[in-house]
């Protein structure tokens, strides 16, 4: 090793700097670059496969794989704001929302194309997004969240009444036989007697094929989040969350870098809309209601806030167990207790009934109780206690929090 | 030449005075300790300084920039003022790499840059350029623990770091040896005196005497909110009326 | 002149039931420092208490009066309320009074949910970031709302006010503006009366007790209370608990108004968040005063007059009146400087 050493000149000419150092930096560096790669190509693989690695899960039909992608990449979005810079929006699916209705917008006025859709929705939503977070992160902490709960709440409301010619109320906004379509029209696309489809250059965007457009835009983003937390604007939204006050006295003007994570999630938001309209074209003001927006939140810390991986996971568990336990009723119960005595059966379908079904938003609760008491950590954090169980209790490392995969020495 | 002007500078709280017309001038280069007892107004000043607080009135010039009067605490760092705050302020959920990396980021790309789509690890000159400072406030080998683990003298030494790489024109700095062991607080004086050489003009606030007098070319007392006596270090040592100050008057 | 007057009155008694929400809201940021999202819960909570006492009382046994024929000769049925049957005129007094009657059953419930909920849960998260405060409370939201929905359904559960209340006043009549111009129902004036007796009791007890002496010291400095040897954590318990029976009762009287259904917590939640942020965190006068302004406000905004304007103003005034609040006076009308600022 001493043979290595040479004098370098700090910046500060001090001290001899040992190569050897640069070296193991380096290698962090690109064993990080090389994790990432693993990691995308991983996660690629699993989404592209989702149909049938998750068949014998009973979870392989279009609609479900559909939503997991979609929430995928609401979750993702959302946590390049919360898990990053920590501050707690409560009103991003407004975002959704406004995302959904200028998608479908897009479809009345213009063409069934997908393309189009998606670029109004996200645009629309990052427009959106700038004008709130331009409010709202005038304050920080409490007041933050309150501020995005009244926006999101004034959306909705606003969706519900005067907006009503622009998101048809309480109906939703949906397709009909006599929209524009200008840009169809002037192509010459044949008009028929029911209602069109939406497509992405003659793909009908419905099923398998609906699913594929959503997962691979899943896949872009969660590459693009990668990005985002690999950049050095990553790292200084990783500081606000940690010591806002130590930014500004370290000459880092935090307002712009928060308000650029908003839009960005705000953006993401918009893309996760618009996909929803354009797997099924129709818009309504629920999607903008704050308990829309509790439930990203519960996707992203139940995965684990600030983590890769984490939201897309959380987004998926939730979805999942939405779907399985929102369809079990008393009967299925029974069947699923058969094996245990009579009288003890009864009693867990007794115990268990209030938690499926309709009450599945029970199970929702208990479940974000549970984490945030339990695993403030979310998921991504129990998986690696148990992994540091099974290999002796790693040290702690700087990075585990980030995702980042930089070796502690 | 003064680097640091500071006149008429008056703060209340409520019905306590915490300054009363302070006066303090530092020349560029020089090392001005501000020492007096407890509850003096030496950290509200400094406050003064950084944009944490706004005076009721006075004058605060750097350089021949006001920094007061709407200036905000990132523009005062841009414009070459860091502090070293007494309880530490760093970011304890990051690695001490990160921690260096971050005001490392601020001095090249200036107080926001939207760079969601670079790399950190293309950006070898700011990492290495962190490293080679963690290597010279000897934390070199702890860079990828998280800071909060560290016990608070390093994380002084790390603050200190933190301020280092941005090659401050003005340096503050907040008791920067509280809570060191002996050794480590030579260390730090020997690291201050070499920094010295580069120019660095540096204000201390410092309770440990010994670490004033090694370092300081010229000292304030404040007592009460207000500047008694300010003058060479030799002058002051053997000051009735700063001995008074620290001893109250009851014991003559 | 007198549609300004029935407006006001008509914001009014929403405005009571804000402030009530709010003035716990605040006394729990306040001396505990948490945000509670589930303070919405415990006003929803009261109404059930109502709708429970209300259910019982008016469980009915059916008998048989051969003296009476239907018109198909069968004897017809006459249904009693059982406590009627029992306690004969005092029982029937109950089951008209059954709303007020609540109050009684009420306090005692809130007030345990309210230590449980404190030391079950609450205490646990002094220490961790607003942010965890805010999430967990809001899963206990969820959940009393999903129990309370698997309880008693989804629906809206009407409850009367009792029959000599039932009625309205021609306030309009009686200071001498035209008959019938304002006319405001006897249950709201109750209302108002009762939350400004709530009101009055909760200033009382903060400024006229020990008790609320030290409840007060520690709004404005929760350390050094600490540190006087004073166990701070009991008289915790015993704020949290005040809080949610002021909230409860708020939800038993406010039954008549409107009907309790298991989403009301939340409706009102939010409302009253931004009517804590107006008022200035940690100010209770500054909740009861937003409280009333907002809600009159509220009402003033769905007039016609106005909504022909602006029209849908009535669905966004609160909102926008927290948010020009928050840009130009962060600290809320009567807040102190300070309080969570950074």
């Amino acid at each position: 090793m001493s043979q290595n050493l040479e004098k370098i000149k700090s910046p500060l000419d001090m001290e001899p700097l040992t190569i050897e150092i640069h070296e193991v930096e380096a290698a962090s560096r690109s064993n990080t670059a090389r994790n990432d790669l693993i990691l995308m190509a991983v996660f690629s693989a699993v989404v592209l496969a989702s149909p049938w690695v998750l068949a014998p899960f009973g979870a392989a039909y279009p609609d479900l794989l559909q939503r997991f992608c979609i929430f995928g990449i609401f979750a993702i979005g959302f946590n390049i704001m919360f898990g990053l810079t920590g501050y707690l929006s409560f009103g991003h699916a407004a975002f959704l929302g406004i995302g959904s209705y200028a998608a479908v917008w897009s479809f009345k006025l213009l063409t069934m194309n997908a393309i189009p859709a998606l670029f109004f929705g996200v645009v629309c939503a990052g427009l959106f997004s700038a004008l709130i977070g331009y409010v709202c992160l005038r304050r920080a902490g409490i007041y933050f969240s309150i501020l995005t709960l009244a926006f999101a709440q004034m959306s909705y409301n606003l969706a519900y009444s005067v907006l009503t010619p622009i998101t048809n109320g309480e109906t939703g906004l949906q397709l009909t036989l006599g929209d524009a379509r200008m840009v169809d029209a002037a192509f010459g696309v044949e008009r028929t007697s029911s209602l069109p489809i939406t497509n992405l250059f003659g793909i009908k965007m419905s099923g398998y094929e609906g699913f594929y457009l959503c997962a691979i835009i899943l896949i872009i983003s969660f590459y693009i989040s990668i990005r985002i937390f690999r950049s050095p604007f990553g790292m200084m939204l990783r500081g606000i969350k940690t010591n806002q006050n130590r930014m500004s006295y370290t000459g880092i003007n935090t307002r712009p870098y928060l308000l650029a994570a908003f839009v960005v999630s705000g953006m993401y938001a918009g893309l996760a809309g618009s996909l929803m309209a354009v797997t099924d074209p129709l818009a309504g003001a629920e999607r903008m209601q704050w308990t829309a927006s509790g439930e990203v939140v519960l996707m992203t810390i139940l995965g684990g806030a600030g983590t890769l991986l984490g939201p897309v996971l959380g987004a998926g568990v939730i979805k999942y167990f939405e779907n399985i336990f929102s369809s079990f009723n008393k009967g299925i119960l029974h069947s699923a207790f058969e094996f245990l005595p009579d009288g003890v059966a009864d009693f867990m379908v007794t115990i268990t009934h209030p938690f499926v079904g309709e009450g599945w938003h029970l199970t929702l609760g208990v479940l974000f109780m549970f984490i945030v008491i339990f695993l403030p950590g979310g998921l991504m954090e129990g998986a690696q206690r148990i992994g540091n169980l099974f290999t002796g209790g790693g040290k702690s490392n700087a990075d585990s929090r980030s995702g980042q995969t930089q070796p502690a020495e | 030449m003064a680097i640091l002007e500071v006149s008429g500078v008056n703060k209340r709280f409520g019905g306590l005075k915490a300054l009363t017309d302070v006066n303090l001038s530092v020349k560029e280069s020089s090392v001005h300790a501000i020492i007096g007892p407890n509850g003096a107004g030496k950290s509200t000043l400094l406050n003064c300084l950084i944009g944490k607080l706004e005076p009721d009135s006075g004058v605060v010039n750097f350089n021949g920039t006001s920094l007061l009067g709407g200036i905000t605490p990132h523009e005062i760092n841009q414009l070459g003022v860091c502090r070293v705050f007494q309880t530490p302020e760093v970011f304890g959920d990051m690695s001490l790499l990160e921690n260096v990396m971050i005001p490392s980021f601020a001095k090249h790309d200036g107080n926001f840059r939207f760079n969601g789509w670079g790399s950190i690890a293309k950006r070898g000159e700011v990492s290495e350029e962190a490293l080679s400072m963690l290597e010279e406030v000897g934390l070199a080998d702890q860079r990828n623990v998280i800071t909060d683990s560290l016990s608070r003298g390093d994380k002084r030494r790390l603050e200190l770091a933190m301020c280092l790489i941005q090659h401050p024109k003005l340096l503050l700095l907040d008791e920067p040896t509280a809570g060191m062991s002996r050794a480590d607080t030579n260390n730090t004086i020997d690291l201050l005196k070499k920094i010295g050489e580069r120019g660095i003009t540096k204000i201390i606030i410092e309770h440990d005497m010994h670490v004033v007098f090694s370092l300081a070319e010229r000292i304030s007392v404040l007592a009460q909110g207000t500047v008694i006596v300010e003058g060479e270090p030799e002058a002051i040592k053997g000051d009735p009326r700063v001995i008074e100050a620290y001893l109250g008057g009851e014991l003559g | 002149m007198d549609a300004i007057l029935l407006q006001i009155l008509n914001g009014l008694d929403k405005g009571a039931a804000y402030a009530l929400i709010a003035l716990g809201l605040t006394l729990i940021f306040g001396t505990l420092g948490v945000v509670n999202f589930a303070h919405g819960a415990l006003f929803m909570l009261g109404a059930f208490c109502a709708v429970t006492v209300g259910k019982f009382l008016s469980y009915e046994v059916v008998t048989l009066d051969p003296s009476k024929l239907t018109p198909w000769g069968t004897p017809a049925e006459t249904r009693t309320p059982i406590v009627q049957q029992w306690f004969g005129d005092f029982g029937a007094f109950l089951v008209d009074y059954s709303v007020p009657f609540s109050i009684l059953f009420a306090i005692p419930i809130m007030l345990l949910i309210g230590v449980i909920m404190e030391r079950g849960l609450i205490r646990y998260f002094y220490k961790r970031p607003h942010a965890d405060q805010i999430l967990v409370t809001f899963g206990l939201a969820i959940v009393v709302q999903e129990i309370i929905k698997a309880q008693f359904g989804a629906n809206p559960i009407p409850q009367a006010a009792p029959v000599l209340l039932a009625g309205s006043a021609d306030i309009g009549a009686i200071i001498g503006f035209d008959p019938g111009t304002v006319v405001y129902p006897y249950w709201r004036i109750i209302y108002l009366l009762f939350s400004g007796l709530i009101i009055g009791i909760v200033f009382s007890f903060l400024q006229f007790t020990t008790y609320g002496m030290v409840v007060r010291a520690g709004m404005a400095d929760r350390e050094t209370v600490g540190l006087l040897g004073i166990n701070i954590q009991k008289r915790f318990t015993v704020v949290f608990g005040l809080a949610a029976v002021v909230a409860g009762l708020a939800g038993v009287m406010y039954t008549p108004i409107l009907p309790p259904d298991y989403h009301m917590g939340m409706d009102f939640l939010v409302l009253s968040f931004v009517v804590v942020v107006v008022g200035g965190m940690g100010s209770l006068p500054g909740a009861v005063a937003a409280g009333f302004l907002l809600g009159v406000l509220q009402s003033f905004a769905s007039m016609n007059e106005v909504k022909n304007i602006l029209p849908g103003i009535d669905q966004i005034i609160i909102y926008l009146v927290a948010v020009v609040i928050l840009l130009v006076r962060p600290r809320g009308l009567m807040g102190r400087k300070g309080v969570m600022e950074s």
